[in-house]
Formats: structure tokens, C-alpha cells, sequence
């Protein structure tokens, strides 16, 4: 059977990860490379290398952490963060990356989500959305750069648009419960999971082993994303997975 | 020397990466004489089967493999790779593939919605063949980008994985080996499976 996914996510900035990665062992604690290679070690199912450089001469540098790492770590990589155009996702192609995570761009100009899927296929273009719920409306609404700026979308159409013009995964993060450690928003990926039928990974709000078991148990999500659940060492990969496989989700270990 | 046939398909250079990460030489080639004079080729990439056979066909090298198989080096097809050895294939209509191996890729069935197309991440395969090379995949996790699969006779079918349907994961015929799954992507497994492929591989 498909294993479900666990999916650490990394700050990249400079060519360095950022938000203090906590390994022992690790003599350099923000070198992608490194990391990326102690993840891949612990069992991570893939990784995803966020670029949260802020100005565009720097973005070459993302693209050497893609190449160095994926010369020495043959799993999974996906590279989202200031994707923009084309000539963007080629160039993260070529230094490595498996798939490109596309987010306030596709928003801006969707024909980017059809052009990707045509030029790189479906698999490489995963749409990143970054979602809110709306008490007042009873609806999620869609937010780009970086969560700042409030969209008039409502997310479970833009997910459906997005599949539609070919996306190939869908990464969904719930800014309502991102940072709370509460849990994975379920109503979320419910809802979404039965409008679209890709590979949908949760993001926002992963804090303890049961949430996990929680999002692969009451939603059709494939993959859960976390970041400092796993940089600082407060879960384990392995100590998640064999939880779950108690619980009967299946998973690699 | 390990060619890896260059025709435009995407994702090639992590395979050249996984080739020269086990101390291989490998190079990314579409020169005929390369491709034949190799002692394996490898054979990637992802996109879609009626696109890529055209471009082989444009290019030649649908020749070029085909020689270089009946010359008995070993021959491994990756993802579309792997599916270009068929028959034929029903994406998008209807294409000849390079048939090498008897079989067709047929579209992974969603079943009204219920079964998510295309299957993407890693799943344990069960080995059909003992007598393998490749016997050491029994129960291991491979990596898995894709939304068609080979139908093809049971004697071919090295390993399967289950996703609703039996898909073959790594199939056989002779000198020509395919790996649905990406080798290059699935961490310590996939490159002993390489490495296992580059020191056993049979010439026919």
C-alpha cells in the first residue's frame, strides 16, 4: 500500500537553514545539506526547501542548495518560496528539485499552474495555498505573500481551479492553526479532500503524535508537512511513524 | 561507461547524479556510437509517452535503442522510461511504444473518484520473481511518481506494488529491465538497486 507521507519543511536563507535545526550531531547546524541528509536518515518521506530569501539576486544561491544537496541526497526534494514564472521552476528543475511549489504567483497569474504542468508535467507543479477561516462568511479564504495579504478567493475553489488547470499536488496550509501546535485543521482537508482528487499534504499546526494520526485517520490527505516539531526535536520521524503504524496508517520505516 | 540517453525528457540529472554519487562514470548522451559502445544505458524520464516517442523517433534514436538492445547490453528503462518498452500505450489516445517488452500502459483507474490519480509517493513492493537480481526489493519502499501503468504477462513482472491494481514495479525481459518507481529518489534502496543493476545486470 501508498505509505502516508511525513514531510519536514526548511527554511532556506542565504544558502543557509534558518529557524535553528536541533540535531545531535550535526557540527554545522544550518547547512542544507547536512540536514537534508540527517532527515533523509530519521526516514523523512521528502523534504521541501522553502527559499525565504527577500531579494531576487540571492535566488541563485537557492538553486546551488538544490544542486548540493541532491547531489549527495537521492529523495524527494521540493523547492517552493518567490517561484515566479517559468524560467523559475526550470531552473530549480535542472539543479535538482523534483517538484516546484508555486503560491502567490499562481494566484497573481493561474495560466502559470497550466504552463508549468504542460512544460514540466503535472508531478513537478504542486499549488501552495495559504488559508483562513472566515467565521462571518462560513468560508476559508485564500492569502498570498507569505499569508500578509488577504485574497478574495475562497479556497476550496481555488483548489478545485488550480487542479483543474493542473496541478499536480496540492499543499494546503492552515495559517489559523499554523504555530499553535493544535493540531491539523481536519475540516480543512475534509472539505478540500472531497472536492479534488491529487495528493493533498497538510501543513500548519502539527504539534504531537496524535495529530498526525488524527489528519491521516479522519482526512484523505497523503502527506503531512512540519517544521519545528521535528527542527527542534520535540517528535522524532521514526517515534511518529511507528505511532502510526500502531494505529494501523501505513507508513515506511 | 553508463549512457544515459539524452531525448529532451525531463528529470534526467538526478539519475546522472545517483550514477556518479556510487563512483560511476555516466554521461548524458544522445550520440548513437555512445549508446551502443556503453557497457549499460539507462534510460529516465517523465513527461508524456506519445511526446517523448516522437521526439525518438525524430531524433533516431528509437533505432539506436532498439540495436543496442538486440546487441544484448543491459538495457534499464526509469518511469516513462520504462514505459516506452512497451507496446503501446493508451495516454492521450493511442501510441506505439518501442516494443521491447510485450505489454500495454493503461491509465490507472480512479474508480469514480475514489482512488487518487497519480499515485505519488513510496510503496512496498512484493517480489514475483525469487530468482531475481533484484530479489533484495522484497518488502522495501520505493518511490512512485506516476498515473499510467504496463499490463503486461506475469513472467515479466519482477516486483509489484499494490495500489488498488497490481502495478508492476520493476519488470524484465532478457537485457531490458524497467523501474516504474524512481531509483534515484528512493534514498539508500534505490541506489543499491543501481548498483545491483550496474554489477549483475545479464547481457543477453
Amino acid at each position: 500500500m501508498l505509505a502516508k507521507r511525513i514531510i519536514p519543511c526548511l527554511d532556506v536563507a542565504d544558502g543557509r537553514v534558518k529557524k535553528g535545526v536541533h540535531f545531535v550531531n550535526l557540527k554545522d547546524v544550518g547547512d542544507p545539506v547536512a540536514i537534508a541528509a540527517a532527515y533523509e536518515k530519521q526516514g523523512a518521506d521528502e523534504l521541501v526547501f522553502l527559499d525565504i530569501t527577500a531579494t531576487n539576486e540571492k535566488r541563485q544561491t537557492m538553486s546551488n542548495v538544490v544542486e548540493a544537496v541532491s547531489k549527495q541526497v537521492f529523495m524527494p526534494l521540493t523547492v517552493g518560496g518567490g517561484i515566479k514564472n517559468l524560467a523559475d521552476m526550470e531552473r530549480m528543475l535542472k539543479a535538482g528539485a523534483d517538484k516546484t511549489a508555486i503560491n502567490s504567483a499562481a494566484v497573481a497569474n493561474p495560466s502559470l499552474i497550466s504552463q508549468g504542468a504542460e512544460r514540466f508535467g503535472s508531478q513537478a507543479v504542486v499549488v501552495a495555498i495559504d488559508v483562513r477561516w472566515n467565521p462571518a462568511a462560513g468560508k476559508y479564504f485564500v492569502y498570498t505573500h507569505g499569508g500578509q495579504q488577504k485574497t478574495n478567493l475562497e479556497a476550496v475553489a481555488w483548489a478545485k481551479k488550480a487542479v483543474e488547470l493542473g496541478a499536480g499536488e496540492l499543499l494546503i496550509t492552515s495559517m489559523d492553526c499554523d504555530g499553535t501546535k493544535d493540531g491539523f485543521d481536519l475540516k480543512l482537508y475534509q472539505t478540500i479532500g472531497r472536492i479534488v482528487n491529487v495528493p493533498i499534504i497538510a501543513s500548519g499546526g502539527a504539534g504531537k503524535i496524535q495529530d498526525f494520526v488524527d489528519v491521516f485517520k479522519q482526512t484523505p490527505v497523503t502527506g503531512a508537512l512540519a517544521a519545528s516539531v521535528f527542527h527542534f526535536k520535540e517528535l522524532t520521524i521514526p517515534q511518529v511513524k511507528q505511532v502510526l503504524a500502531k494505529e494501523g496508517v501505513p507508513v515506511r520505516q | 561507461m553508463i549512457a544515459v540517453i539524452d531525448y529532451g525528457a525531463g528529470n534526467v540529472f538526478n539519475v546522472l547524479k545517483a550514477c556518479r554519487y556510487l563512483g560511476r562514470e555516466a554521461e548524458l548522451t544522445a550520440d548513437p556510437q555512445k549508446i551502443s559502445q556503453a557497457d549499460v544505458v539507462l534510460f529516465p524520464g517523465v513527461g508524456a509517452f506519445g511526446a517523448a516517442m516522437t521526439r525518438l523517433k525524430e531524433t533516431g534514436l528509437d533505432q539506436v535503442i532498439k540495436s543496442t538492445v538486440a546487441n544484448g547490453t543491459p538495457f534499464l528503462g526509469i518511469c516513462l522510461g520504462m514505459q516506452l518498452l512497451f507496446d503501446s500505450s493508451t495516454e492521450f489516445g493511442s501510441a506505439a511504444g518501442l516494443g521491447l517488452i510485450p505489454g500495454q500502459v493503461v491509465r490507472i483507474p480512479d474508480e469514480d473518484g475514489q482512488r487518487i490519480v497519480p499515485q505519488v509517493g513510496w510503496n512496498q513492493n512484493e517480489l514475483q520473481r525469487p530468482e531475481s537480481i533484484f530479489k533484495s526489493i522484497d518488502r522495501q519502499y520505493t518511490y512512485f511518481v506516476h498515473s499510467y501503468y504496463a499490463k503486461c504477462a506475469e513472467e515479466y513482472v519482477v516486483s509489484t506494488v499494490d495500489y488498488g491494481v497490481a502495478v508492476p514495479a520493476i519488470v524484465q525481459k532478457d537485457n531490458v529491465y524497467g523501474f516504474q518507481f524512481h531509483p534515484e529518489k528512493s534514498g539508500q534502496v534505490g541506489l543499491e538497486l543501481l548498483q545491483t543493476f550496474f554489477e549483475k545486470a545479464v547481457r543477453a
